[in-house]
Order: structure tokens, then sequence, then C-alpha cells
């Protein structure tokens, strides 16, 4: 089968007064159709790039130098302005962090959500209208009737996500990126509109490019993880590849700087800052950063080393002749931990 | 039990917004206390008041009713109850005074209402010269603002940032003042070059530790921190809630921690109060709460907690909160201790519940 959406070796730079920066350097990787791929990075880590690489919303001072993002066998970093603004919302929709700035303030939301498929799909207000509602109860917005006439302002934060994701979903799209989408609330709502995504995720066949830096979330909706580095991909697998058995160095970092409901001793936070991507670092770029790092992190860039079918990690330390080092004591940990946890849940009468 | 060392002291703190009309109840009759070194997390959904509470102990804003008193010492208070209570008094007279027979039991009403009145004006005037005298307390509280780029000054040095405390409060030499600042900036993990460049020149992490500096020199014996990771990525809010952890135990100081992440609120926090539409619902030591929520809220919101393990979240069960189930009876809700400093909002057979649970 082939993937919905597949990115090949895409290279971003962005022109600035300073120089050149490389925001994304040579990030591979595809989506599957109802798959949900989550990336997973700091900010800065260029995940955010590429997804806007994806839909050719980048800045006027933005250049794709290379790389290829194939759908539905076009290749979108070659394609027309004219053939991608058919697309753009059509096929491939997006839904962005804030909810307050993505909403026009002054414009009904009625009219938000109706606007694409007026200008696009060429309906009829009346239909037009007769879809949004639907819409807007698929969502989970009560009373859509009513609703249908008011105001952002009017609407709650989670509200105005789902309104978001309503917009989104106008043009019935195939591949939805969601960048941090519930960064902005709180863990109630976003439990909602993970679940909603979740869902409609299952009814409409959708692929769904997750971006976020919160691993708690990523557990929650992932089939495939992508850990991004300094522009770089540092290790892919699935779900269960990143959290049970994860191999980079970095990952370990992230997956150890987040505290859990049990976490008594103090954080271990990532020492250092990213580096600065005028002038990316030859070799591992996490190499500074990294309690394991060799003398060849900082002299080779280490390539994707397979861990499984499903897993692979960038990192010297999977080399043969690497020494071993073992998963950190706090992640190792953890597993132990939540596995307990789980099976004493599964064990309880209710 | 041992005598507890509290330090600050909120009773019956109800904080409104707005007009006579559409009077919007921010916070409602919230009462809390936070000993000596201690750290109470406020959580709570958006909208639920946490930040109010921070920003009226400090005195942004002034309550509208209740007391706070920092070490035994009251710093502010709202008149919003002592003219209810005057009202009601007046109200009381009159009719006692009309169904009155005797000259006697009128004077008798009457010095009784002056009695009240008196009292109450007081209280008043004692809580209005508070608020003109807040400005004394502020050094004793600090105070860390979620978002670290809009909360320092763009046109200041980092210098002149941290040091503007001290400059205000006066009574420092320049060289000290100088002195302070870079002892500052080294413990905040700053370098001393730093403290000539503009915020903006620093990244979010580095900013947010900025901003600690700025409260830490002071040396205050509370700090109230809203939210003051969520606006930092994963790795750096590791590093600013060390830092954090690391001051408040080196220094004793006490901190107020608003937040709505509960695995950093569960992990720094001493004790938790939850908090939901204005109120405290619950609030008990941290690993009690998370081991043992009994308010419906309280267990709604821990149940939506993502956790980093894929085979957990897949079989998650999210627990919704409706509303109070109990709005069909008549008895208000109170907070009830159900096990030693253990209280949760509920009604007396809910408590009757929540007692047999937890044994």
């Amino acid at each position: 089968m082939t993937p919905r959406l597949s990115v090949k070796d895409l290279y971003v730079t962005f022109r600035t007064a300073v120089g050149k920066v490389h925001a994304v350097r040579g990030v591979s990787f595809d989506v599957d159709k109802g798959e949900t791929l989550a990336i997973v990075g700091e900010s800065g880590s260029g995940k955010s790039v590429t997804a806007k690489a994806i839909l050719g919303i980048l800045s006027g001072n933005a250049s794709l130098e290379s790389g290829e993002i194939i759908y539905d066998g076009m290749n979108l970093a070659k394609l027309h302005e004219r053939k991608m603004c058919r697309l753009r919302g059509d096929r491939i929709a997006m839904v962005f962090q804030d909810p307050m700035s993505s909403l026009n303030p002054i414009v009904k939301v009625g009219r938000q959500i109706t606007e694409a498929m007026i200008l696009k799909n060429k309906l009829s207000p009346r239909e037009a209208k007769a879809r949004a509602l639907k819409l807007m109860e698929e969502v989970g917005i009560p009373d859509p009737i009513r609703r249908f006439g008011q105001y952002p302002f009017e609407f709650s934060g989670g509200m105005r996500q789902r309104i978001v994701i309503a917009i989104a979903l106008a043009a019935d799209p195939d591949v939805l990126i969601c960048d941090e989408p519930t960064t902005a609330l709180d863990v109630s709502v976003q439990a909602q509109i993970l679940e909603l995504i979740e869902r409609l995720k299952r009814e409409r066949n959708l692929s769904v490019i997750f971006i976020t830096h919160d691993l708690g979330v990523v557990a929650n909706v992932a089939d495939r993880v992508a850990v991004m580095y300094a522009g770089k991909m540092v290790e892919v697998g699935s779900a269960e590849d990143i959290f049970y058995r994860a191999a980079h160095p970095y990952t370990w970092a992230l997956l150890s700087s987040m505290p859990d409901l049990d976490t008594q001793d103090a954080l271990e936070a990532i020492p250092g800052t990213p580096p600065n991507m005028l002038d990316p670092p030859k070799g591992d770029a996490f190499a500074p950063r990294n309690r394991f790092a060799m003398q060849i992190d900082y002299e080779r860039e280490p390539p994707m080393f397979k861990i499984s079918e499903t897993h692979s990690a960038a990192t010297w330390l999977l080399h043969p002749k690497a020494p071993h080092v073992p998963v950190p004591a706090t992640i190792a940990a953890r597993i132990e931990r939540m596995k307990n946890k789980r099976d004493g849940e599964s064990h309880k009468p209710e | 039990m041992e005598k507890k060392d509290i330090l600050l002291r909120v009773e019956h703190l109800s904080k409104y917004f707005g007009g006579r009309k559409n009077e919007f109840r921010a916070v409602d009759d919230v009462s809390f206390y936070i000993e000596r070194g201690e750290v109470f997390g406020l959580v709570g959904e958006s909208g639920c008041g946490k930040t109010t509470v921070g920003r009226t102990v400090i005195g942004l804003y002034p309550p509208t009713s209740g007391e706070i008193y920092l070490d035994g010492e009251l710093i502010a208070a709202g008149t919003r109850s002592y003219l209810e209570k005057i009202k009601s008094a007046k109200e009381k007279c009159r009719q006692e005074l009309a169904g009155a027979t005797t000259n006697e039991e009128r004077t008798h009403l009457k010095a009784e209402f002056e009695r009240i009145l008196r009292e109450n004006r007081t209280a008043i005037k004692e809580a209005e010269q508070r608020a003109r005298k807040s400005g004394d307390i502020t050094s004793r509280i600090q105070m860390i603002f979620q978002d670290p780029s809009a909360s320092l000054d763009p046109r200041m040095t980092v210098r002149e940032i941290i040091a503007e405390g001290l400059v205000i409060r006066g009574g420092c030499r320049k060289e000290e003042i100088e002195r302070r600042v870079l002892e500052m900036l080294e413990l905040v993990g700053l370098l001393p070059e730093h403290a000539s460049r503009y915020p903006h020149e620093f990244s979010g992490g580095q900013r947010q530790r900025i901003g600690i500096a700025r409260a830490v020199i002071m040396s205050p014996e509370l700090i109230i921190a809203d939210e003051p990771v969520s606006a930092l990525d994963v790795s750096v809010q590791a590093q600013v809630i060390n830092l954090l952890d690391d001051l408040r135990r080196r220094f004793g100081m006490a901190v107020l921690f608003v937040a709505h992440d509960l695995s950093v609120v569960k992990y720094f926090s001493d004790r938790i109060g939850v908090m939901y539409f204005g109120k405290i619902v619950e609030c008990a030591p941290s690993d009690e709460l998370f081991k043992n929520p009994l308010h419906p809220y309280t267990r709604s919101l821990l149940s939506a907690i993502p956790l980093p393990d894929p085979i957990y979240e897949r079989g998650r069960k999210r627990i919704i909160y409706e509303g109070a189930a109990d709005s069909d009876s008549s008895e208000p809700p109170l907070m009830r201790e159900v096990r030693e400093g253990h209280f949760v909002m509920c009604t007396e057979s809910e408590f009757e519940k929540y007692r047999e649970g937890v044994r």
C-alpha cells in the first residue's frame, strides 16, 4: 500500500538578516490512511516548519531547498500555486495552536465554517449552512442553530478549538495537520479535543499529523511517533517503540525531563540549549547536551540505524562497535511502574 | 499535632468583578493557609479563579470581602461583608423597633445597633487604610508571571529589571545593588555579562529565569508563581521547576503555585487546593489528594491527565463531571475535614459517604 502522504528528504531554510537559518535538514516520513503520526520536539526543532512546508504556507523568506512531498501522485513541493490552492484546506487541512488567533473575531462562526464550502465546493448558502450545522454537531457543539450566528468571543477555548476543527473538516480532507491543537487548553478540555480528533480520524479514515511537545498527549493520540531535533528526525517508531524501547539519547532526555504523577526526585532537565540553526553543528546536533556523547558524535553525523521493522534511530550508540548503554533508570522505572498500574487497574473488580 | 507556622492565611476571600447587575463571582468564599516554606498548589480549569486568588493575595486586586493575613498581620480585607452586616442590622433594628413597646426596649435596641455600626465602620476604615499601605508588603510577597516575554519591560536591561525592586524600596547603595544583581544572575544560572542585555535577546526559559531573579532578589517570604512553566518547552520546564525548587529550599520561601498541569503541580507542591467555579472544592496534601480524590470534580480532573504510556492511554476511562450532582438538595455544601488535613466541599450525607470510603 502506498502511503497517503510521504515526505522525502525535505530541506527548508530561512533567509534572515544574520544569515541562512537551516530550519529543516532532510526530514523524511510517511503517513498512512487512518494513521496518526505525532511529531515531537522542542520549539525550534523544525516541526511546525515541516507542517507548513506540506501545506505550502511557509513565510516569504523561506525557501524549500530540496526534497519531495508526495501526495496523490503529485509532488507538492513543485506544484504550481494555483493547483496547490485547490488542495490546501480541501484535501489537506490544518488546525492551529491558538483558537483565539486563528478565528476572525469580527465574523460570525457560521460564516467562517461555510466560507470554504461556498468558495471551493460551490455550494449554495443554504446547502452550506445545513452542512455546517451537521459539522458543528459532529464536533460536539451543543445547540448548533443558535451557535451558528455567534461570534468567536462568545465561545470558550475548547469550543473555539472545536469550531477550528469544524472549519478544517468543512471540505472533507484526507489529511489533517494539527499544530499543537491543545497546548492552550486545560487538561479536561484537552482530553475532550483529543477524543474528538481520535473519533473523527476513525470515522473519516483521516491521516493525522499531530505536532506537539507534550509526551502525555503523544501517548494518547499517536500510532507512530517521530522525534525531531535541530531540524532532523532522530528517532521514528510506533508509539510502543518510542515509549517502551526508546533508543536515542534525546528521546530519553525528553522522556525523563517530564514529571509524572509518581516522580519524587529532582527532574532530569536537559542541560544547555538547542544549537544555533544559523550554523548547524557538524556531527550529531544533540552531542553537546548528551550525557552519552562519544568522540564520533562530534565528528560525523549518525545515519538512521534500523532497530526493528517499525523502529529506527539516528545515534552512534546503535553502531555495532559502540558500547552498550542501557535505558536510563528513570525511564525503566516508569515503564515498570506504569505496567504495574495497568495490571492493578485491569484486576480491579469494577 | 505539631503547631503549624502559618505564613499566609486567607479567610472567606471573595472577589467579584463587574457592576451590581452583571456581577461575576471570580472567587467566592475561599479560605486556605500556607505554612512557612511550603508549596501550595492551586489547580483548576481556566476561568475557575485561581489566578484571581494569586493576584488578590499580592494586592493587584482589592478583595470584595474576606481577609488576608501575612504572618498574623492583616494585609488586605474586603468591605462587602461589613457593609452587609450594617445593612442587615439596620433592617433588623427597624423591624424590632416597630414591635417594641417600652422606651427602655427602644433605647436598648438603638444602642445595640450603634454598637454594630461602630464595629463594622472601624473594620471598614481599617480595611481601607490597609489598601493604602499595601505597598509595604509587596516586597515580602513577590510574583512570577506566566508569560516571560510579556512580563519583562522590553526597553529595560536585565540589570535594571532585576534591580528595580531594590531601587524602589530604597535603602540600598548602588554598589550593594550591583553586587546583589550579579549574585542573583548567578543563582538562576545566567552569566554576569547578561546583565547589560535586553529581554528580547534571551530564550523563553532564560527570560523566565530573569523573572525569577527579579522576584527572589527582594528575599520574599512568599512567592506567587502564576503558571510559571506553562509557556515553556518540556525540557526547559524541567530546568525552571528544578531552579524554583532549589531556591525555595535554600531560602525557605513559601510558594503559591498556580498551574493547570497536574503532573507538574503534583511534583512541586506539598499541598494542593482544587478550584472549581470560584470555590476550593477539595484541599489536601498532594499525595493524599492523588491517592484518594473524593470530590467528583477532582476525580474528573485527575482522570483527564495524559500519562506517557501508550497502552495505558488507550484504555483510559475519563470521568466526566456534570456540575454538582447534589443540586437538588437544599443544604449548601460546606468544607468538611474527611481525614486529617483532607478537606472536601460536601453536604452532610456526602460527608458520611466519603468518611466510609477513606476508612
